[in-house]
C-alpha cells in the first residue's frame, strides 16, 4: 500500500494531457465544460464528433481489455484519464452509457457474433445507447416489469410490447437495450430476457419528459411489435436478469468514475463562490467546504480500494456503499453550493429557464440518489448483501 | 497509487487479531481498566516479548523490525477492534517517531534498547487543553548552571501513569520550542493518574518543579522543535484515527450481531428496514472511515521516509482525525441504540466502544478542529491547494 505513482502511470497522465490539449481545439474548443447535467442538450452532434475523436485517439473504452479494442487501464489509469479530462474541461460523454454499462456487460455475457456485432460502433463513436429497464410500474421494483417479447417462429425475430420510461438519452440513440418478459404469466426475476433493441424502426416511439431543471434528459419510450432478432438477445430468454444485475454492478461501480472526476470542478467552483461574496468567512459554510473536499477525496480513495476486479460487473462487499456514498456526497454538495450563494441563488441569468451550473448542480444532484438504485435501495442492498440482514419482505 | 496490503502485512494483522483475541477480550480489558496506571503493565512485558510490536517502528540498524506506517496502522486497527488497553500509541508510535527524526545516535542506541525491554515513554506538551499543537505549550526551559532546568504543568498525558520516559515540551528562553526525553523519576517530576469517563485509555497530569535538564536530554540537538511536535501531534492523531476504524468495525459487527438474534413482534429486529437502513449508514461511515485511514497511513509512511513535508501530513491528518472520529462517534451512537435497553448496562461491551469513540474523538482534535485546518488550507491561502 503506497501512493506512489509509478513511471508508466505518470507518462500515461501526460499523454492524456497533452492529447487533451492538442484535440479539445479548433471545432471542438466550444465544448469545454459543456454538455453536464442540466445541458445535456447542447452540442449534440457536435459532442457525438467529438466522440469519434477521442475513439480516434484511442480514448474511449480504455478500460476494456485490449482484446476488446480497449487499453486495460487500470482503475488508477482509468481514474487519472477521468481527472485529466475533468481538469481539460472535457464535454458531457454521451458514449458513456455504451462505454461503461453495455460494453463491458457484452464483454462479460455476449457472444463472440454480439461482440463483433457491437462492440466496435461503441468503441469508435459511432452508435449510442440507453437502457430500457424502468417502466411506470417497475422501479425500484425492476422485477415488476410488464413490457413483453414473443418469438415469432416464422421470421425468427422477437415482437416487443410495451412501454419503458425515464429513458435518459433515448432521443439521442442507437439502440436500447431493454428486460422484458419472455414467459407469459412469469413474475420477478424468472422468465426475462435481455434485448439489443434498435429504436430507429416504425415500432418505437419515444416522448421526451420534461425535468425540473427544464429541460429533458430521460424519456417515454413505447414500443408497438418493435422488433429484435433473435441474435440480439444476450444469454438465452430466460436469463435476462442475470444479465441485468451484472450491468447494474457496472452502474453502482466503475461506470461512475468519470462523472465523479466533475465533481472537483464543481467543488472549486462552490469554494471560488465563497471566497468571491465573503461565504468564506462564516465558520459553518468553512465547515461544510471542508467537509465537502475531505469527502470528494475519500471517494478518490474509496474507488482506488474498492473498485479493482469485479470483470463480470460483481461488487466486492465493501464496494456496495460506493454509490450511496458518491450519491450523497453529490446532492450535499448541490445544496452546499446554494447555501454559499444565498438568495441570489435564485437569480436566473436572462430569459427562458436557464439554469448556472450551481442551480444546475443544486436541480440535478437530487436524481443521484434516484437512478442507478435510490438510497433507500442502496442501504437494503449494504444491509441484505454486505451485512447479511434479512431480505426485505414482499408484498 | 496502490490501496492493497501485502500479504505479509495481512499476515501481521491476522497474527495480531488471533493474539488480541486472546490476551484483550472484554474480561482482560475490564480487568485493566481497574488496574494501577490503566492497564496491565504485566500484560504489556509479555506483548512486548512474545509479538515485539514496540520495535515496529524502530529502525533494524537499532534492533528493531524497521516497517512503517501501514503496518502500524493496520496493526492498530486491531487493537481498536479489541479496546486494547496499552501505551502502544504513546510509546511505540509517538515517542518512537520522535526519536527515530530528532534523536542523536547515542540517544537512539540507548533509548531504543530500553522501549525494546518493554520500558515505555510518552509524549507530554498540553499546558492548554483546548489546543493540539505547539501552541499548547506553556511550560518554561530556563539556564541553570551548564543545563537547564524545566517548571510548567502538562494535562490530559496519555498513559502518563506507569511510564519510564516522558518526553517534555517547553519553550527556551529564546522562546524556540524544545523537546526534553527523561526518566519520569527524575526529581521535581510528579505524575498523577487522572480517573477518566473511558477507562481504557488512561491520562495522567504531570507538574515540572526545578527539573534538571542536561543537553544531552534534548532531542533535536537543541534546535527548535515547535514543528516535529506538531508533526508528532498529526502522527498521533492518524494513530488514534486507525484506532476509531477499528472500534467502529468492531461496534458495526457487535450490533449487526445481536440485531440477528434479538426477537420483537415475531421477527428478528434485524428484519426491521429501519434497523437495516441504520446499519449501512453504518457500513458506509466504517468503509469510507477506513479509505482516508489507509491514505493518511501511507502519508505517514511517506513522513518517516522524509519523502513527504509536514504540510501533507498535517493535511491528511486532518482529513482522516475529523473523518474517523465522527465516524466512530456515529457508529458506536448508532450500535448503542440498536442494542436497546442492555445498551445501558454495564455488562455490554457496546458502552465501552462508545466512551472510547467519545474521548478518541476529542483527542487530537475533533472533527470540527480538524475541518477548520482544512478550510483554512483551501480558503485562506493566496494559491490553490494542489490536488
Ligand atoms: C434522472 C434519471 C434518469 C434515469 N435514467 C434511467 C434510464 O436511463 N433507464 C432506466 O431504466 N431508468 C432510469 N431512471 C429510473 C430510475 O432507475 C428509477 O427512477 C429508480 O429506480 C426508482 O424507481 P421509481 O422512480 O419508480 O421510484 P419508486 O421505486 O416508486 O420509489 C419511490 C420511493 O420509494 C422508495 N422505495 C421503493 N422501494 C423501496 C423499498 N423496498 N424499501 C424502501 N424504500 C423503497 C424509493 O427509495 C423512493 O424514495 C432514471 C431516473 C432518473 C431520476
Amino acid at each position: 500500500m503506497n501512493l506512489r505513482s509509478n513511471a508508466a502511470d505518470e507518462a500515461f497522465r501526460r499523454e492524456v494531457a497533452s492529447w487533451l490539449e492538442q484535440h479539445l481545439s479548433g471545432e471542438f474548443a466550444q465544448l469545454r465544460h459543456r454538455g453536464g447535467p442540466g445541458d445535456e442538450h447542447s452540442f449534440v452532434e457536435e459532442r457525438k464528433a467529438w466522440e469519434r475523436e477521442l475513439a480516434r485517439g484511442g480514448w474511449t473504452c480504455i478500460g476494456w481489455p485490449q482484446s476488446h479494442g480497449g487499453r486495460g487501464a487500470t482503475i488508477e489509469q482509468q481514474v487519472i484519464f477521468n481527472e485529466e479530462y475533468a481538469r481539460a474541461g472535457g464535454p458531457g460523454r454521451i458514449g458513456h452509457i455504451g462505454e461503461t454499462l453495455m460494453g463491458p456487460t457484452l464483454i462479460a455475457y455476449g457472444s463472440a457474433e454480439q461482440q463483433a456485432r457491437y462492440l466496435p460502433g461503441i468503441r469508435e463513436g459511432r452508435e449510442f445507447w440507453c437502457q430500457g429497464y424502468s417502466e411506470p410500474s417497475a422501479g425500484s421494483d425492476l422485477g415488476n416489469v410488464k413490457t413483453r417479447a414473443e418469438l415469432d417462429a416464422d421470421s425468427g425475430q422477437w415482437r416487443i410490447n410495451g412501454q419503458k420510461v425515464w429513458t435518459s438519452w433515448a432521443t439521442e440513440s442507437d439502440y436500447c437495450f431493454v428486460i422484458a418478459r419472455t414467459q407469459p404469466g412469469s413474475v420477478g426475476h424468472k422468465g426475462l430476457g435481455f434485448f439489443m433493441v434498435a429504436l430507429d424502426q416504425p415500432g418505437v416511439t419515444i416522448r421526451p419528459i420534461e425535468q425540473l431543471t427544464g429541460s429533458a434528459e430521460f424519456n417515454e419510450v413505447f414500443f408497438d411489435d418493435a422488433l429484435c432478432s433473435a441474435e440480439d438477445l444476450i444469454g438465452g430468454p430466460e436469463q435476462g436478469w442475470q444479465v441485468a444485475m451484472a450491468l447494474l454492478g457496472f452502474e453502482r461501480g466503475v461506470s461512475t468514475l468519470g462523472q465523479q472526476m466533475l465533481f472537483q470542478n464543481e467543488l472549486d467552483q462552490v469554494v471560488a463562490a465563497a471566497r468571491d461574496n465573503g461565504a468564506d468567512r462564516d465558520p459553518i459554510i468553512r465547515q461544510r467546504i471542508a467537509d465537502a473536499h475531505i469527502g470528494l477525496r475519500i471517494m478518490r480513495y474509496n474507488s482506488m480500494r474498492m473498485l479493482a476486479g469485479g470483470e463480470d460487473g460483481s461488487l466486492s462487499k465493501e464496494a456496495m456503499i460506493y454509490k450511496l456514498y458518491w450519491s450523497s456526497w453529490h446532492r450535499n454538495l448541490g445544496n452546499l453550493a446554494m447555501d454559499v450563494l444565498g438568495a441570489e441563488a435564485q437569480l436566473l441569468d436572462g430569459d427562458g429557464y436557464q439554469l448556472s451550473r450551481l442551480q444546475g448542480l443544486f436541480l440535478y444532484s437530487r436524481a443521484d440518489t434516484i437512478y442507478g438504485g435510490t438510497n433507500q435501495i442502496q442501504r437494503n442492498l449494504i444491509a441484505e448483501r454486505a451485512l447479511g440482514m434479512p431480505r426485505e419482505p414482499r408484498g | 497509487m496502490e490501496f492493497r496490503f501485502s500479504q505479509e502485512q495481512q499476515m501481521i494483522f491476522d497474527t495480531a487479531a488471533a493474539y488480541l483475541a486472546q490476551t484483550s477480550d472484554s474480561s482482560a480489558v475490564r480487568a485493566a481498566m481497574v488496574a494501577p496506571h490503566g492497564y496491565d503493565r504485566a500484560a504489556w512485558q509479555r506483548q512486548c516479548e512474545e509479538m515485539f510490536w514496540q520495535g515496529l517502528l524502530v529502525p533494524e540498524s537499532c534492533d528493531g523490525l524497521g516497517l512503517g506506517f501501514v503496518e502500524a496502522i493496520g496493526l492498530l486497527e486491531k487493537m481498536g477492534e479489541r479496546l486494547a488497553c496499552t501505551p502502544f500509541i504513546s510509546s511505540a508510535v509517538v515517542v518512537t517517531s520522535a526519536l527515530n527524526r530528532a534523536a542523536s545516535g547515542a540517544q537512539q542506541q540507548h533509548y531504543f534498547a530500553e522501549l525494546l525491554a518493554g520500558k515505555t515513554a510518552t509524549l507530554a506538551y498540553q499546558g492548554q487543553t483546548r489546543r493540539w499543537d505547539a501552541s499548547a505549550v506553556t511550560a518554561q526551559l530556563t539556564t541553570s548552571g551548564d543545563g537547564w532546568q524545566l517548571d510548567g504543568n502538562y494535562a490530559l498525558v496519555p498513559h502518563g501513569s506507569g511510564a519510564d520516559y516522558l518526553l517534555l515540551a517547553a519553550r527556551d528562553e529564546r522562546g524556540a520550542l524544545q523537546l526534553a526525553l527523561l526518566p519520569s523519576a527524575t526529581p521535581g517530576l510528579t505524575v498523577v493518574n487522572q480517573p477518566t469517563m473511558d477507562q481504557t485509555r488512561p491520562l495522567a497530569s504531570v507538574s515540572a518543579v526545578a527539573v534538571q535538564v542536561t543537553a544531552g536530554q534534548l532531542l533535536n540537538n537543541g534546535q527548535c522543535c515547535a514543528q516535529l511536535l506538531n508533526e508528532l501531534i498529526d502522527i498521533a492523531a492518524i494513530a488514534v484515527a486507525a484506532d476509531q476504524v477499528g472500534g467502529a468495525q468492531q461496534s458495526l459487527n457487535m450490533a449487526v450481531d445481536y440485531t440477528q438474534e434479538r426477537v420483537q413482534f415475531g421477527r428478528t429486529i434485524a428484519s426491521f428496514q429501519a434497523i437495516k437502513h441504520k446499519a449501512a449508514d453504518m457500513m458506509l461511515k466504517v468503509e469510507a472511515a477506513r479509505s482516508v485511514l489507509y491514505y493518511a497511513a501511507c502519508v505517514a509512511d511517506e513522513w518517516r521516509l522524509a519523502e513527504a513535508d509536514a504540510e501533507s501530513l498535517a493535511q491528511a491528518a486532518a482529513m482522516a482525525k475529523s473523518y474517523c472520529s465522527d465516524a466512530y462517534y456515529f457508529v458506536a451512537g448508532s450500535a448503542l441504540q440498536l442494542f436497546g435497553g442492555v445498551g445501558i448496562t454495564s455488562e455490554y461491551d457496546i458502552q465501552l466502544y462508545f466512551k472510547r469513540a467519545k474521548s478518541t474523538e476529542s483527542f487530537y482534535g475533533d472533527g470540527s478542529y480538524h475541518r477548520e485546518r482544512v478550510a483554512a488550507q483551501l480558503l485562506d491561502s493566496s494559491c490553490e491547494v494542489a490536488l
